[in-house]
């Protein structure tokens, strides 16, 4: 008998304020994460807007609305004045990336697989040299340039950006490298392979997404470095984008479309290689903070 | 003999990167030291010792305490914004919503922008030019009808540090969200179901299981942004250049190197940055990696 009464529970009446209650908090998270979103691209819509704008038209009445008349003649003076500083960060990024992923992949390689004694005190000590701040080295670094003469310009940039790289580029390797599984090192030990030989067939062809990881990590920080270049290179001719664009903008008598396109240029690089590649970018800021 | 055959090569193999990382971080770390307590004051190199003469100098200068009144207000500001944003992101990413990949990758993309580049729109938004030379955010508070809010930003006497920070939790919020969403989705999901079935309501599963679970996160959260800020440098020079009113211990350096010729000096304060972030990463490291091994 209780049962029967007790049967026709109403299950709808309860059940949909909750269902309401739901999808109004859902709406409220996707509001949020969207206006969050906004303020995030803010700047970019400054950048673009302003970048497109006429001399005419970058007064503050016209501050924030778009271009009545789309122009890109701040584009081509930001071209201008940047292009050989563009060439120069090229020619810095690239041999520095380069290297300096295949030195990582060396390191990180013995320090997971073809361990030493003392492999962990060794990773420690090259760690630290991450987290340092580079001006605690600036001074006396530029005074070993000229004490050994090395060669001015890039060259030193390089040199100094292969250097400070080892740690990242060896951690972001080791990491990788931890997950290959010990029965196909213990298969290399059967055959007798030697290190390299180990290296070579076994390892590398498998590195592909650590070097994707490592190389977008340099790549990206060597971009845009500006403490090193500006204590290093001293020939204006021979600086890098950061370094010109810092110049260009500080001055400021350079008008605002022309900063801002400016701004855009030095960061186009960096910028397509994070939308085409960003998911490894994410994986190199999480080894960045070493729990990877 | 056949274990040194063994190990042997690997060793030598990293052998060179260990004598430029002895070299290159270590040596020229002492060598930095060695310039702090010498007088080298001019152009003119010099390695007579002098002891502490050049911090000496440093703490009786008016603005090193302005550097360390600005250090300390952006350190501040720039943690706990950039730890509540990205906490606040990750917590509403965290249960998995349409278009994660995409809010993804739009939090995270300030981290591919140098602060060079940044810092040239941040000036713009943050101008604090009166009147109809206005731009930026102060433009934006006029036309919503709060032209109250509009202010000096950076250049404000009291709090101009704490507006210089947003740039720093624009750029470095996104980075937080992925640390903090990694810590989420590490909170293995049978011990929320465990508390969901001992009757624990939503808001205590957070409180009592998932939060605890953040703790190492957080910590390393932390210690990233923290580091970050002692030493931050481009930023700064983007929006405030060399003036003293936004100048901070990274910026004097420079000035001191570039401009006063004063290595001893500059030498000093890359010594105390040091020291600061030392005092922040060595525990970190140890910790880290003894966990690892422990792991």
């Amino acid at each position: 008998m209780s049962t029967s009464t007790a049967a026709p529970i109403p299950v709808a009446p309860v059940r949909a304020p909750r269902a309401r209650r739901r999808g109004r908090v859902r709406l409220l998270k996707y509001v949020v994460l969207l206006l969050f979103a906004i303020v995030i691209l803010m700047p970019v819509y400054v950048l673009i807007v302003t970048s497109f704008k006429g001399g005419g038209e970058i007064d503050p009445a016209h501050a924030w609305s778009i271009p009545h008349l789309w122009t890109v003649d701040a584009w081509r003076q930001a071209w201008n004045g940047l292009s050989p500083n563009l060439g120069n960060s090229f020619k810095l990024v690239i041999p520095a990336t380069l290297l300096s992923t295949l030195l990582g992949s060396l390191n990180g390689f013995v320090l997971s697989k073809w361990r030493f004694p003392g492999a962990d005190f060794v990773f420690t000590f090259f760690l630290f040299g991450m987290f340092i701040p580079y001006q605690a080295v600036m001074i006396p670094l530029t005074q070993l340039f000229e004490d050994v003469n090395f060669p001015a310009g890039i060259p030193r940039l390089v040199f100094a950006h292969i250097v400070y790289g080892i740690p990242i580029t060896a951690l972001i390797f080791r990491n990788y490298y931890a997950t290959i599984p010990e029965d196909l090192m213990e298969a290399a030990r059967m055959d007798r392979a030697g290190m390299f030989r180990t290296y070579w067939s076994v390892v590398l062809p498998i590195s592909a997404p650590a070097f994707v990881v490592a190389a977008i990590w340099q790549f990206t920080s060597i971009w845009n470095d500006f403490l090193f270049a500006v204590f290093i290179i001293t020939d204006p001719a021979k600086w890098p984008v950061t370094v010109a664009l810092n110049n260009v903008t500080g001055s400021f008598v350079t008008p605002y479309n022309v900063q801002m396109s400016a701004a855009v240029l030095a960061s186009l690089p960096t910028l397509i290689v994070y939308v085409l590649l960003g998911r490894y970018f994410m994986r190199g800021l999480m080894a960045g903070a070493l729990k990877g | 003999m056949r274990r040194i055959r063994r190990w042997g090569p690997g060793l030598l193999l990293v052998s060179p990167s260990i004598l430029l990382i002895a070299v290159f971080v270590y040596g020229l770390i002492g060598w930095n030291i060695k310039v702090s307590l010498s007088d080298w004051r001019t152009a003119v190199p010099s390695s007579k010792y002098k002891g502490l003469a050049a911090y000496r100098d440093l703490q009786s200068d008016p603005a090193w305490s302005v550097n360390l009144h600005h250090i300390l207000l952006f350190t501040v500001t720039f943690i706990v914004g950039a730890l509540l944003v990205g906490l606040t992101l990750a917590f509403l990413l965290e249960k998995g919503v349409r278009g994660e990949g995409f809010f993804r990758s739009v939090y995270l993309f300030p981290m591919a922008v140098s602060f060079i580049a940044a810092g040239v729109v941040w000036r713009w938004l943050m101008n604090p030019a009166p009147g109809n030379r206005a731009t930026g955010l102060n433009v934006v508070f006029d036309k919503l009808g709060v032209g109250f809010l509009a202010n000096q930003w950076y250049l404000g006497q009291d709090w101009g540090m704490a507006a210089m920070a947003l740039p720093a939790i624009w750029a470095l919020s996104g980075y937080v969200m992925a640390l903090f969403l990694a810590g989420f989705r590490g909170v293995p999901e049978e011990l929320r179901e465990a508390a969901r079935m001992d009757g624990a309501s939503e808001f205590r599963v957070y409180r009592h299981v998932v939060f605890p679970h953040l703790r190492p996160v957080t910590l390393s959260a932390l210690i990233i942004l923290g580091h970050i800020s002692i030493k931050v440098f481009d930023l700064i020079v983007a929006i405030g250049g060399k003036q003293l009113i936004t100048q901070v211990p990274a910026v004097y350096m420079w000035i001191l190197i570039y401009d006063a010729r004063d290595y001893a000096k500059g030498a000093a304060i890359a010594t105390l940055l040091l020291i600061g972030i030392s005092a922040l990463i060595i525990p970190y490291l140890v910790y880290t990696v003894r966990s690892e091994r422990r792991a």
